[in-house]
């Protein structure tokens, strides 16, 4: 390895700073200007704000619906990863390509179009009225929402681990007996266990984040329908400034350690994958 | 394994075909249900009124200065991210320097941040109780609920999108080419776009496909900075908002349907990038974390 002292390529200096220049102006500063901002707040206003009911119930809410949210994800999109990499049907190309859509289709796009589908005189939403399920404006809602926005994380993690794995495994299992079943159960699923869990956990962490498809979906009631970024935005349009910060910070906390959860996953997944299927 | 291997794989390494049919049956009907039907909903609700009434929406002029705005904030994050993203890689893929990792984790950091957050850390900042507030407002200059704080709040939720396109493409291809160019006698100018540039051109492309789709459609972070002055702070997906909550439910579907049709483009693109240069893979759009790799 080539220390960069006597590596003959230029511009080390010039890329890295202006790299670290453009980092710090638009993210690093800015972040640390909310965690500067919220230590403004004694700790009794802070902790007030923080454990306050509403607060509370605003994370139950978004805790559980993004955790069921991530968990449907990880079971079918598993199944569609399954299908895309091992069988061949018609449309699979079309298919695959739309699998990214909740990525490409604005949130806001994706948050009326899910509210009036589902709401009681909506295509879906009139098919499951009859039934008495009501799922626009409620909890059902913002799972439905939170559910089509986490949906190409667990594909997109699954299928390139899955369109890589060496088939002498599985017909080593099954030269030495085992069934489809324990093939799949006993061998490829613990391969894929890293890769799905890193999709659940990516899933997960943007579902708790989530707005704009949410918005619509959801009533918005206090206690009720009201997941964190709806709480933060009502006090941010009460001009509730320190309220809105403290809040955030709280987000932000759980935000950064997702992400190093996300990348442990990730480092035990590269190598798990490179001591078992070297 | 080529699919043909597959298929014509005895029975134990596969599955029989009622479970391949009933596994593509569920696939199908959950990728019907939760993206197929929303994407036709989106063009019959916009077109309930009728062509007339449709065109009439996307002419009306606050439609119009809400797509200019967005135009304006998608020409000025994409080119500057685009700059960012070709030096990261750059610093990253060709040179060895101690804290690579936190480096590539903090390019992350957007990614994981509620785009609520996003904007609001720029109302803190240059808000009228923020940071600068009082030296702005005495100099008269206006960030946040203007232009200049929708352009921010895009560069900021958009920020990672090139860089991390173009970080494992060019950490994939050294730097021994551009080594063997520079012994040749290139100066670095021309060893960029002689010899780097060509290499990384799909890489590029498909990191500002994707940066732009997210320019445009961006929602959330833009919604706290903008303060929904229609004709002055809208962009498309806000104005798509304020259609919606006055009630107009076929215009804000037909000035939806202009994303939608964004949407589908960007994934047409995507996939015919995909399709010239294999190795691509979307990682800007499915944010699993950057490695560093041994040069």
């Amino acid at each position: 390895m080539a220390k960069k002292q006597n590596s003959v390529l230029p511009g080390f200096r010039l890329t890295l700073g202006y790299t670290l220049l453009y980092l710090s102006l638009i993210v690093l500063i800015p972040l640390a200007a909310t965690f500067v901002k919220s230590s403004e707040l004694s700790w009794a206003e802070f902790s007030r704000t923080v454990f306050s009911p509403q607060a509370l119930a605003a994370y139950r809410l978004s805790f559980g619906a993004s955790f069921l949210a991530a968990a449907v994800n990880g079971f079918f999109g598993f199944i569609v990863a399954w299908v895309l990499v091992r069988y061949d049907f018609f449309g699979k190309r079309i298919v695959d390509a739309l699998v990214d859509l909740p990525f490409a289709l604005p949130t806001a796009v994706a948050g009326i179009t899910l509210a009036t589908l589902y709401a009681p005189n909506g295509w879906l939403g009139g098919w499951l009225a009859p039934l008495g399920i009501k799922v626009s404006y409620t909890q059902l809602g913002i799972f439905v929402a939170l559910t089509f926005i986490g949906l190409p994380f667990i594909v997109r993690t699954v299928q390139p681990v899955l369109a890589d794995l060496d088939s002498e495994l599985e017909e080593a299992a099954a030269s030495l007996g085992a069934n489809r079943w324990q093939t799949f159960w006993r061998v490829i699923f613990p391969l894929l266990s890293p890769a799905l869990l890193t999709g659940f956990a990516l899933a997960f962490a943007r579902a708790l984040g989530e707005y704009g498809s949410v918005v619509f979906i959801s009533s918005n009631i206090p206690m009720k329908t009201q997941i964190v970024p709806l709480l933060i935005m009502s006090e941010l349009d009460g001009f509730q400034y320190a309220k809105a910060t403290a809040l955030a910070v709280v987000m932000l906390v759980i935000s950064f350690l997702l992400l190093l959860a996300i990348n442990l996953l990730q480092w035990w997944s590269n190598r798990y994958n490179a001591t078992n299927l070297a | 394994m080529t699919d043909d291997a597959k298929i014509n794989a005895p029975r134990r390494i596969s599955e029989p075909p009622v479970v391949r049919c009933l596994l593509i049956a569920v696939a199908l009907a959950f990728i019907a249900l939760f993206l197929v039907v929303p994407l036709l909903s989106v063009f019959a609700e916009a077109l309930r009124q009728g062509f007339g009434f449709y065109f009439q929406t996307l002419r009306d002029p606050m439609t119009v200065s809400a797509i200019e705005l967005t135009l304006i904030a998608a020409a000025i994050s994409v080119p500057l991210n685009c700059l960012f993203g070709v030096a990261a890689a750059w610093t990253i893929a060709k040179f060895d320097f101690p804290g690579k990792n936190i480096l590539l984790t903090l390019i992350d950091l957007p990614f994981s941040i509620s785009p609520v957050i996003s904007g609001m850390i720029y109302v803190l900042i240059f808000g009228a109780q923020g940071w600068f507030g009082p030296w702005l407002i005495e100099h008269n200059i206006r960030i946040i609920f203007a232009v200049p704080g929708i352009v921010l709040a895009t560069m900021f939720v958009t920020f990672p999108f090139v860089a991390r396109e173009l970080i494992p493409l060019m950490q994939a291809q050294g730097r021994t080419e551009e080594e063997a160019a520079r012994v040749l006698g290139a100066n670095g100018w021309q060893t960029f776009w002689r010899v780097t540039l060509p290499n990384i051109k799909w890489g590029l492309l498909y990191g500002v496909i994707l940066c732009n789709a997210r320019a445009m459609g961006e929602f959330g972070a833009v919604s706290v900075v903008s303060g929904h002055i229609q004709g002055q702070t809208n962009t498309i997906p806000l104005h798509v908002q304020i259609l919606y909550e006055s009630n107009n439910i076929p215009g804000a579907f037909a000035v939806a349907s202009l994303l939608t049709l964004l949407a589908l483009v960007t994934l047409a693109l995507k996939t015919w990038v995909e399709y010239k240069s294999t190795g691509l893979r979307g990682t800007a759009f499915t944010p699993v974390p950057l490695k560093k790799r041994p040069n």
